[in-house]
């Protein structure tokens, strides 16, 4: 590499406006964008990351509108070009690759066909050079027997691949800018490093000039070069990625790179009585086919699993999407019916019971679900929420203890008692689930099912939701069964960890074991692909 | 005076009491209020209500019915008071006598002759073949040359007494309403104009047939007006009958799923297979018979009439309730997997009380749109049917009977246009306005509208 | 699939079953065949003797379901429910009560309805869809927001005015096609001008703003602003991005009405006097025929069911992600 830096994009003074009332997104962003490097740019949402990558494409809805402010690709400023001269540089010299590239992929043309609709756009190439060129970059971008993919429809690619294909579509007029957009957000972990080494490589062997767009602080440490901090529509801090960690200098920086996990200290682990034991639980779900849609098999969402949570303690359980750890939840709150196996509670078995006999054990064990905004009823006022449990399994209050017990539950999760007239719509995620914990402490349980309760809200606010969680548990000494697919916050909370594949519990133990000396090697790529400050 | 009641009547004032209470209650939950805000806080939503409103008023006073006492015949000593046999309502009295000037045939607007020839006298007694002047227009004027000068210096006269009247109705309401921001003044001018035209139009009708006359002389514009009445109720009573079933069903089928599913399922793709128009026709021509053989069940032409009316009502409504009902399972199947629902499950609450609490509030907004939208369906529907001859009884007025007895009348040489052009503004006015509402509704309820617009 | 579409024939007897039910209720429970038999001659000359020979004439003299007097399978078979309600099941629609055949009446107005209804259609959908285009591109314009107007204002027009006012303007103001009539022989697409026109222009105010709607909905998704990563232009991703994938909304809607085509339709049939299935079904309402009315209930929940069946099998040629099962 030569020791000039080449730029490829600066972007100068960038300000953005909401077209309705004049709101500023963006005060004035600077950065620039150099060959070979990546440069990540760090936020929350609503920060206004996802809006500075779209307007330095002009590619912005119609409700927001640039007021000032340049993009200089080379000589040229972008904002001074009509807007078919624009077209042009999409997807010629700037390229884009989105979060979800399940919808980001037209659903109904093949995958060859959308990576050759660039090339035809943009080259003069014709019919058989194209697609002989797409099946090289699906080669390029490590999409397995290229040549039949190419005639494959987006759904029929699994997720990693279909941000591959993206990626193929981005580079295929080798453009000197790739814009990633939380290019990794929508993948599980270990596929999501897969495609972050991707982009790493690519970089380095086309020396293509990166903006990364992302909120995650371990994808940045592992693949950026160069880091900026955005808050609030403005750029609070700008570093190399080492320095930035090792020193950063605003307490909002800071508070992110404290998120990260820290593999060196662990819960204690102490010997209690059993609390919740399930015995080699079954949940299927049948599959029917034929003209009398007969069951001809089960898709085994929970095969077998056996696990035992103490009182007071805290059971995560790690898993990605599709692993069954979620459907595991549900049957342990007798939501989904069990095929085999038992579940018992302080030593009763509560597998099967119906809807009626099950309604004594409802007050022992409670759940929060992973959306703060759907599990909410948006007609209820939040104290007819809190109230709502109380009511259903007869605590035996009357009215004015209720009110009570509600503000004393909402001043404990750290929200006004006046809160309590509110309606969810009110409210951000981060307080939807203080609720959502109030709710769930109101009928006293012993047990509370988290079902990945910080997976929607931003890392900041996360530790904050974490710590309550466990002051909480300390407090009234109750259970988690803590359902994640996010091992990087299972050190500071659990005490045992298990681990979940295909319906399997494929290791468990204490938190410390698991995540130092993992056994199974399943175990043992989700561990690497967790960020840590020092790699 | 007698008032009477009719099953119509008293189901549009127990709907009007209904409607009022729900949305009385629906001012408590702040994000409905919200949404209704929105649909006020355009122009366009004050316009279009404020005409629904109109017309909804109108109907109203057509639905207080009363039979007018008859002077006791002379020469007959009797404590016992007649009654007419013709049913009055308080429009009727509102429009002073507007329904009673009749005409023997066809007369043009502001026409002073009668449309077809007929054979007079003249003045020397000679038998002749010429227009008859009208009964009830111009009778006043002395010369033919008077009448326009005449209708103009009358219109000058009504329309001070209509700026009177609105400046009065109108500034009470500024009084009330000035710190509002919603913007009223759109919902001021349309009442402004509406006013004025029903000073102009009862005044000047007393002199001459504004939109002329029909085959039977009644006037074009009396008839426009009854035909407020049949369209509104027909509207809404349709969509009050098909509510519960498509709800119930709907709610049950998306939340219990299972055999309830699919006996729900069945049961409204049966019912959707079948040709609707058929289906409504032969249940009307079926409780037609019903009604011929048996008529000593009503008293007086006008309760046989209501029957008709509103077993096309329920009619209608039953026939029609397999969309919404789709709708509503489709929301209820994504609702049960909400959070909401599912913590609920959690906490034991009894499903009853899940399906009152949870997921029937949050299909409300289904439940609004298709009511407004197939409110104007209804109404266009009704002229349709009236014409297949399934429809209202040509005993009570409608415009699809206005229609129905003009339609052939165009090919007459000179046109009589003006039966079809009443109608046709009639009813056009107020199916225009309440799909726009729906429309503003919809934009404001919808939560993929209102999902799209929070994304920009 | 094709155990798909087994599944959804056998799915459709109980259906059938289910009309046939209902209409069987609907004509000989709620009405007994005397009401029909006193509506049918007149009150003037109901005797009991007339309408015992008005019911054996068509039919209705035997029992609802269960003939005690007969003999054999005959119990079941003599009756009224068997004869003019089962019977439909084998496409024997039996005789209208004015004597005449059903299934040749219905054979051979089914063409005139079809040579009305499907030009109609066709035309319909395109000029609709090519009016939405139109619209779309120039969307969030002054435009826009007009065209949006005029297509409520088009919905809120009953159909009759548009048929009196096409019948009056071109037929009879500036005398171009005759007002009505239907001759297949001579210049038949002289007769059909007028009914397609007038369907055509009937149709586009609610048909273009929900095809309106649906571009839109696709206009806002995740791939369409791929497109504009791309560098494609906004009139090729309206054609190659938007317009394949809002096809596929227009066709579920679409075409389950096609085989309904051969039903013809009401109104247009009637006001320009073509001879089709539509018109015929006015006729036999308005004479109340029921013996027609129920023959054309069935006919026409096959034609709907056959439709859904249609709008499946078109979901897998039209979206890829759609395979039956």
């Amino acid at each position: 590499m030569s020791a000039s830096v080449e730029i490829r994009m600066r972007v100068k003074d960038l300000r953005v406006e909401l077209a309705e009332n004049g709101e500023e997104i963006l005060k004035g962003v600077s950065f620039e964008l150099q060959a070979g490097k990546i440069f990540a740019l760090v936020g929350e949402s609503g920060s206004g990351k996802s809006v500075t990558s779209l307007a330095a494409m002009r590619l912005l809805p119609e409700a927001l509108v640039i007021t000032g402010g340049a993009v200089h690709v080379g000589k040229q400023d972008l904002f001074d070009l009509s807007e078919s001269r624009m077209q042009t540089v999409r997807g010629r010299r700037v390229a884009m690759i989105f979060q979800n590239a399940m919808t980001a992929l037209n659903p109904v043309q093949t995958v060859g066909q959308q990576v050759a609709e660039t090339l035809e756009l943009h080259t003069t190439l014709k019919g058989k050079t194209i697609r002989q060129r797409v099946v090289q970059l699906f080669a390029e971008v490590g999409i397995p027997d290229p040549e039949s993919r190419f005639e494959f429809y987006p759904h029929q690619l699994s997720g990693g691949q279909q941000q591959r294909v993206m990626i193929a579509m981005a580079l295929a007029c080798e453009p000197d800018v790739l814009i990633a957009d939380e290019p990794t957000t929508a993948l599980d972990v270990t596929i999501q490093e897969q495609v972050l080494d991707l982009i790493r490589e690519l970089t380095q062997s086309r020396e293509l000039a990166v903006l990364l767009i992302t909120h995650d602080m371990g994808v940045v440490r592992n693949t950026a070069d160069e880091v900026a901090v955005m808050y609030r529509g403005e750029i609070i801090e700008k570093a190399p990625v080492d320095e930035f960690f090792h020193n950063p200098k605003e307490a909002y920086s800071r508070r992110l790179i404290d998120a990260l996990p820290d593999l060196t200290r662990f819960q204690s682990v102490a010997v209690e009585q059993p609390l919740l034991q399930l015995d080699d639980v079954k949940v299927h779900f049948p599959i029917r086919k034929g003209v009398l849609q007969r069951v001809v098999d089960y898709t085994r969402a929970v095969d077998g699993v056996s696990l035992s949570i103490g009182r007071g303690e805290t059971y995560a359980l790690v898993g990605e999407s599709g692993s069954g750890k979620s459907t595991l939840g549900r049957a342990i709150l007798n939501l989904e019916e069990i095929a085999g196996g038992e579940i018992s509670f302080k030593g009763k078995p509560i597998g099967s019971l119906s809807r009626r006999a099950m309604l004594p054990y409802r007050k022992e064990i409670q759940v929060i679900f992973q959306n703060p905004y759907s599990s909410m009823n948006p007609r209820m006022s939040v104290g007819e929420i809190i109230a709502e449990g109380m009511i259903s399994l007869g605590l035996g209050l009357t009215a004015g203890e209720r009110e009570e017990r509600i503000g004393q539950l909402l001043e404990r999760v750290q929200l006004p008692r006046e809160y309590s007239q509110r309606y969810p719509h009110e409210f951000s995620g981060g307080q939807l689930q203080r609720i959502a914990i109030a709710r769930a402490l109101a009928v006293e349980p012993e047990l509370i099912i988290c079902d990945e309760p910080t997976s929607a809200l931003d890392v900041s606010i996360r530790a904050e939701v974490l710590e309550l969680l466990q002051e909480l548990q300390r407090e009234f000494g109750v259970s988690y069964l803590f359902i994640t697919h996010d091992l990087s916050i299972v050190p500071s909370l659990a005490h045992h960890v298990g681990v979940m594949q295909l319906g399997k519990l494929v290791e468990q133990g204490s938190a410390e074991q698991i995540l130092t000396a993992p056994k199974h090697p399943y175990t043992q790529a989700l561990l690497n692909s967790v960020p840590r400050i020092d790699p | 005076m007698k008032p009477i009641l009719l099953w119509s009547d008293a189901l549009i004032f127990l709907l009007v009491i209904a409607l009022c209470l729900f949305f009385y209650r629906l001012r408590r939950d702040p994000q409905t209020r919200e949404r209704w805000g929105e649909v006020f806080s355009s122009r366009l939503g004050m316009v279009t209500f404020t005409v629904i409103l109109v017309y909804v008023g109108v109907a109203l006073l057509d639905s207080l019915h009363f039979r007018r006492a008859l002077e006791a015949p002379e020469g007959l000593e009797t404590e016992e008071i007649f009654y007419d046999n013709k049913v009055t309502s308080v429009l009727d009295v509102m429009l002073l006598g507007m329904g009673d000037r009749f005409e023997r045939t066809y007369s043009a607007p502001f026409a002073l002759k009668s449309f077809e020839k007929k054979n007079m006298k003249d003045e020397q007694g000679n038998a002749i073949r010429d227009f008859p002047p009208l009964e009830h227009a111009g009778r006043h004027l002395e010369d033919p040359a008077e009448r326009w000068p005449d209708v103009a210096a009358r219109s000058l006269t009504a329309l001070l007494w209509g700026v009177l009247a609105a400046a009065v109705i109108i500034g009470l309401q500024w009084l009330a309403l000035r710190r509002s921001t919603n913007p009223w003044y759109a919902s001021w001018g349309v009442q402004a104009v509406v006013i004025c035209l029903f000073v102009w139009m009862v005044n000047i009708s007393r002199y001459y047939h504004i939109l002329g006359t029909d085959l039977g002389g009644t006037d074009v514009m009396y008839q426009s007006l009854k035909g407020v009445r049949t369209g509104v109720l027909l509207g809404t009573l349709s969509t009050l009958i098909m509510l519960p079933i498509a709800v119930t069903l709907g709610v049950m089928a998306g939340y219990f799923k299972g055999w309830v599913d699919d006996v729900v399922q069945y049961l409204y793709t049966t019912l959707s297979s079948i040709p609707g128009i058929l289906l409504i026709a032969a249940s009307v021509l079926l409780f037609q018979v019903y009604i011929d053989l048996n008529p000593d069940f009503f008293s007086i032409g006008m309760e046989k009439a209501d029957a008709r009316f509103i077993a096309l009502c329920f009619i209608l409504g039953v026939t029609s309730w397999s969309t919404l009902c789709r709708l509503i399972r489709a929301e209820t199947l994504k609702i049960s997997q909400l959070g909401y629902v599912q913590a609920a499950h959690a906490f034991g609450v009894s499903h009853s009380r899940i399906l009152g609490r949870h997921v029937l509030p949050n299909v409300v907004h289904i439940i609004l749109i298709t009511f407004v939208l197939d409110f104007s369906a209804l109404v266009l529907a009704e002229a349709v049917l009236s014409y297949i001859g399934v429809g209202i009884d040509p005993s009570m007025g409608s415009w699809g009977n206005m229609i129905n007895g003009a339609r052939s009348e165009l090919s007459r040489e000179p046109t009589v246009w003006w039966t079809l052009t009443g109608a046709f503004f009639f009813m056009f006015a107020l199916v225009l306005a309440a799909n726009l509402f729906s429309d503003l509704v919809r934009d404001a309820f919808d939560p993929r509208t209102s999902m799209r617009r929070s994304e920009a | 699939m094709f155990a798909y579409i087994v599944r959804r024939m056998l799915y459709a007897i109980p259906i059938l079953i289910g009309v046939n039910l209902l209409t069987f209720t609907l004509f000989f429970v709620v009405n007994s065949p005397d009401d029909m038999a006193v509506s049918q001659l007149g009150e003037k000359y109901v005797t009991p003797e007339a309408i015992a020979t008005w019911k054996k004439k068509n039919g209705y003299d035997k029992p609802l379901f269960v003939n005690a007097g007969a003999e054999g399978s005959e119990v079941l078979t003599d009756t009224i429910f068997f004869s003019k309600s089962l019977k439909l099941f084998a496409f024997d629609f039996g005789r209208s009560e004015s004597g005449r055949d059903i299934t040749t009446d219905v054979a051979t107005r089914m063409w005139p309805s079809l040579a009305v209804a499907l030009p109609n259609f066709a035309i319909g959908i395109w000029v609709n869809i090519c009016v939405a285009l139109m619209v779309v591109m120039f969307h969030a314009t002054r435009l826009d927001r007009w065209a949006v107007f005029v297509f409520v204002s088009l919905m809120s027009i009953s159909y009759l005015f548009y048929i009196i006012g096409g019948q009056f303007l071109v037929a009879k103001t500036w005398k171009l096609v005759p007002i009505s009539g239907f001759n297949i022989e001579a210049q038949p697409w002289k007769f059909l001008i007028l009914p397609v026109l007038v369907g055509v222009v009937a149709g586009i105010g609610s048909g273009a703003r929900w095809y309106r709607t649906l571009f839109l909905e696709e206009a806002n998704q995740d791939y369409v602003r791929t497109a504009r990563a791309k560098g494609a232009s906004e009139i090729s991703i309206l054609f190659k991005h938007i317009l394949p994938n809002a096809l596929i909304p227009i066709l579920t809607g679409v075409v389950v009405l096609i085989p309904s085509l051969f039903m013809g339709s009401l109104l247009i049939e009637s006001f320009f006097g073509i001879p089709g299935l539509g018109s015929y079904m006015l006729d036999a309402i308005k004479s109340q025929d029921f013996a027609i009315v129920r023959s054309m209930v069935f006919i026409g929940s096959i034609l709907y069911i056959i439709g859904l069946i249609l709008t499946d099998i078109s979901y897998t040629w039209a979206d890829p992600r759609v395979r039956l099962n």
